[in-house]
C-alpha cells in the first residue's frame, strides 16, 4: 500500500467517522452548541461525556456518512465559528479541570469567502496560542484525514495519536504537485516525499502513538488509560512538556 | 534612510546593490524589477532611478505602487541607523525529507535573496526604544515558513520574553513550506506557543502585515499581535484566492483579502502608509512603557 493509497483510503466514505468513535468513547455524550459569538458550525461537534467515571470535553471534526450528512457537516471542513466553538469548550474544560479529547478528521479548514471574512487565519492562530497554555490535559487523535492548518488547529496537544492508516500533512499531495509542477499526476510521488503517514511521523517523533484502525472500542480504552496518566501530572509540568514537544519540532 | 547603511548591514558592497532585485518573473505582485541603475515599476512600467526609489521608501513616485522590500531594507526603514544587531544569521535549511528539487530551490532562493533563510531577526532601537524585530523576505521562496524560519522567530520571542522587550514583526509569506512537510506545519504551533509565552509575561507584540501574508503564517503569528498594522493594499488571508475561486467556482468580490477589507471585517487595527510606519510604531512603543 503506497502512501498515496493511504491518503485516498483516509478520504473514503466507507471509513468510520468521528461520530463512530465518539459513540464508543463517550456513550453518554451531550452535545453543546455554538461559539457564543455568532454561530454554530456543524463541522465541529463539541460536548461533554464521561470516560470511565471522569467527565471529559470532546471536540470532533465530523464529516458525516450519507450525502445528506456530509452536506450538513460541510464535509468536515470547519469555518472560523467551528474553531471558536472548540476554543470556547476548551476554555470551559479548563475552568472545570476536565481533560480535552480532540478527534480530528478533515481535509482542511473551509476555503470560502465567508470563512475568510470571518477570520479563518485568526481563529486557527487563536487555537494554537490558547491551547499551548490551556491548563488541562489535551489528547488529539487523527482518525482519517489530518489536513493542514485545519487539522493542526485541534492538535496543539500533550499527546498526538494517529490511526494507523490516517495521514497528517502540510498540504494535500494533489495541491502540492499542482503548485510545484502544475501536474496533479505526480501526487503519488509527492505523497511519498511529504512523509505524511503515521509510521513516518512516529519515526520523526512528531506523533506519540499509532492506533489500530476500525477499533473505536479499543481506542476508547487506550484514551481512558492515557487520560489517567495525564491527570496525574502537575499542570506546570504538563504545560512545560507541551511547550517542549512543539519547541523541539524540526530544529 | 541611506543606501550605504543598507550595504553595510547586508554585509556586502556596492556591487551587491545590483542584485537587490530579483528577476521580474519571480517577483511577487507589487514589485518592481531592476534594469541597470533604474527600477522598472510593475504598476506603470516607468523607469525610476534606484536612488530615488530608495529615498521614496520603495513607493513608485509615478504611480504610488508599493514595491516589494527585502527584509534587511525593511528593518532599516523601521529602526534607528546602525542600531540593528542580527541574531542567528547562519541558520540554514537542510532538505531533511529529501524532497525532490528542494536543494536546488534553496540554492536559488539564497542567490535570489542573498539571505540564508526567509526571515531576518535581531535587536534594534526605534526612535530610541529597544526592540526585537523580525522581517520576512519575499525573495526567499516567497517568505515560506520552514523549520529555520520557525526556529529563528521562536528564538527571537524567547529572547524578547527573557529581556522583557517588545517584538516588532514584519510578515510576508505564502505560508508553510511544503518541501519540509509536517515539520514546517508544526512551526505554526511552535511560534504561536512562543508568542503566547511572550504575551503572557506582559510584553508587547506589534505586527506589520505586508503583501502578501497568507496561509500558515496568517493562521499563526501574523494574527497574534497586540496591535496589528498593515500596509495599504496588502493581501491578508488564509486560503489563496485562486483556491477559493476554484473550489467555489465563483468570482471573488472586489477588494477581497485586501488590508482595507480585512480591517472592515475586524482583523486589522490600522493601515499605515510606509513612510509613517516608523513613527506610528515608535508612538505605540512609547505608550507601552518601554524607556
Amino acid at each position: 500500500m503506497s502512501d498515496y493509497d493511504i491518503v485516498i483510503g483516509a478520504r473514503s466514505d466507507r471509513r468510520l467517522t468521528a461520530g463512530d468513535y465518539l459513540a464508543k468513547l463517550v456513550p453518554d455524550f451531550m452535545e453543546l452548541h455554538g461559539d457564543r459569538l455568532c454561530g454554530d458550525d456543524p463541522a465541529v461537534i463539541g460536548g461533554i461525556g464521561t470516560v470511565g467515571n471522569i467527565p471529559v470535553t470532546v471536540i470532533a471534526l465530523e464529516k458525516g456518512k450519507t450525502t445528506e450528512e456530509r452536506i450538513l457537516h460541510n464535509f468536515g471542513s470547519a469555518h472560523p465559528e467551528g474553531y471558536r466553538k472548540a476554543l470556547r469548550l476548551m476554555r470551559q474544560a479548563e475552568k472545570f479541570h476536565r481533560p480535552v479529547v480532540c478527534l480530528v478528521d478533515t481535509a482542511g479548514a473551509f476555503c470560502g469567502v465567508d470563512a475568510e471574512e470571518h477570520g479563518q487565519g485568526r481563529a486557527i492562530a487563536d487555537n494554537l496560542a490558547q491551547m499551548s497554555a490551556l491548563r488541562t490535559p489535551i489528547l488529539s487523535v487523527i482518525l482519517g484525514e489530518g489536513g493542514s492548518g485545519g487539522a493542526l488547529a485541534l492538535c496543539h496537544a500533550d499527546r498526538i495519536w494517529m490511526i494507523e492508516d490516517a495521514y497528517f500533512s502540510v498540504v494535500s499531495p494533489e495541491s502540492c504537485a499542482n503548485i510545484l509542477w502544475k501536474d496533479t499526476g505526480r501526487a503519488g510521488e509527492v505523497a511519498e516525499a511529504l512523509a505524511l503517514t503515521a509510521p513516518k511521523l512516529k519515526r520523526m517523533g512528531l506523533i506519540d502513538r499509532i492506533c489500530t484502525t476500525g477499533d473505536p472500542k479499543g481506542l476508547a480504552e487506550e484514551i481512558a488509560k492515557e487520560l489517567a496518566i495525564l491527570a496525574d501530572m502537575r499542570t506546570e509540568d504538563l504545560l512545560e512538556a507541551r511547550y517542549r514537544r512543539f519547541r523541539n519540532a524540526g530544529y | 534612510m541611506e543606501g550605504q547603511t543598507g550595504d553595510r548591514l547586508s554585509g556586502g558592497n556596492v556591487m551587491n546593490l545590483k542584485s537587490l532585485f530579483m528577476k521580474a518573473n519571480n517577483a511577487p505582485e507589487g514589485s518592481g524589477f531592476r534594469l541597470g541603475r533604474y527600477i522598472v515599476c510593475k504598476g506603470c512600467n516607468r523607469r525610476i532611478a534606484v536612488a530615488r526609489v530608495r529615498r521614496e521608501f520603495f513607493i513608485c513616485p509615478s504611480c504610488g505602487r508599493y514595491m516589494t522590500v527585502r527584509a534587511r531594507r525593511r528593518i532599516l526603514m523601521l529602526t534607528d541607523k546602525r542600531s540593528f544587531v542580527e541574531h542567528d544569521r547562519d541558520l540554514t535549511s537542510r532538505n531533511v525529507l529529501a524532497f525532490p528539487q528542494y536543494d536546488e530551490k534553496l540554492e536559488a532562493a539564497r542567490a535570489n535573496s542573498r539571505e540564508n533563510e526567509g526571515v531576518v531577526c535581531g535587536t534594534a532601537t526605534v526612535e530610541g526604544h529597544p526592540v526585537c524585530i523580525f522581517a520576512m523576505d519575499a525573495n526567499f521562496m516567497m517568505g515560506s515558513m520552514g523549520t529555520v524560519v520557525g526556529e529563528k522567530i521562536t528564538r527571537l520571542f524567547e529572547y524578547a520574553a527573557g529581556k522583557h522587550l517588545p517584538v516588532i514583526g514584519v510578515t510576508v509569506s505564502g505560508g508553510a513550506r511544503m518541501q519540509e512537510g509536517m515539520l514546517s506545519l508544526l512551526q505554526m504551533s511552535k511560534v504561536s506557543a512562543a508568542v503566547e509565552r511572550h504575551s503572557a509575561a506582559g510584553n508587547l507584540y506589534i505586527v506589520l502585515l505586508t503583501d502578501p501574508t497568507t496561509g500558515g503564517v496568517d493562521a499563526s503569528f501574523a494574527m497574534l499581535g497586540d496591535v496589528t498594522l498593515a500596509e495599504p493594499g496588502a493581501r491578508v488571508g488564509f486560503a489563496g484566492p485562486r483556491v477559493i475561486e476554484k473550489s467555489l467556482n465563483q468570482a471573488l468580490p472586489k477588494g477581497f483579502q485586501r488590508a482595507e477589507q480585512v480591517l472592515r471585517c475586524g482583523f486589522i487595527d490600522a493601515i499605515v502608509p510606509r513612510k509613517e510606519q516608523k513613527t506610528v510604531i515608535a508612538k505605540l512603543l512609547a505608550w507601552h512603557g518601554t524607556p
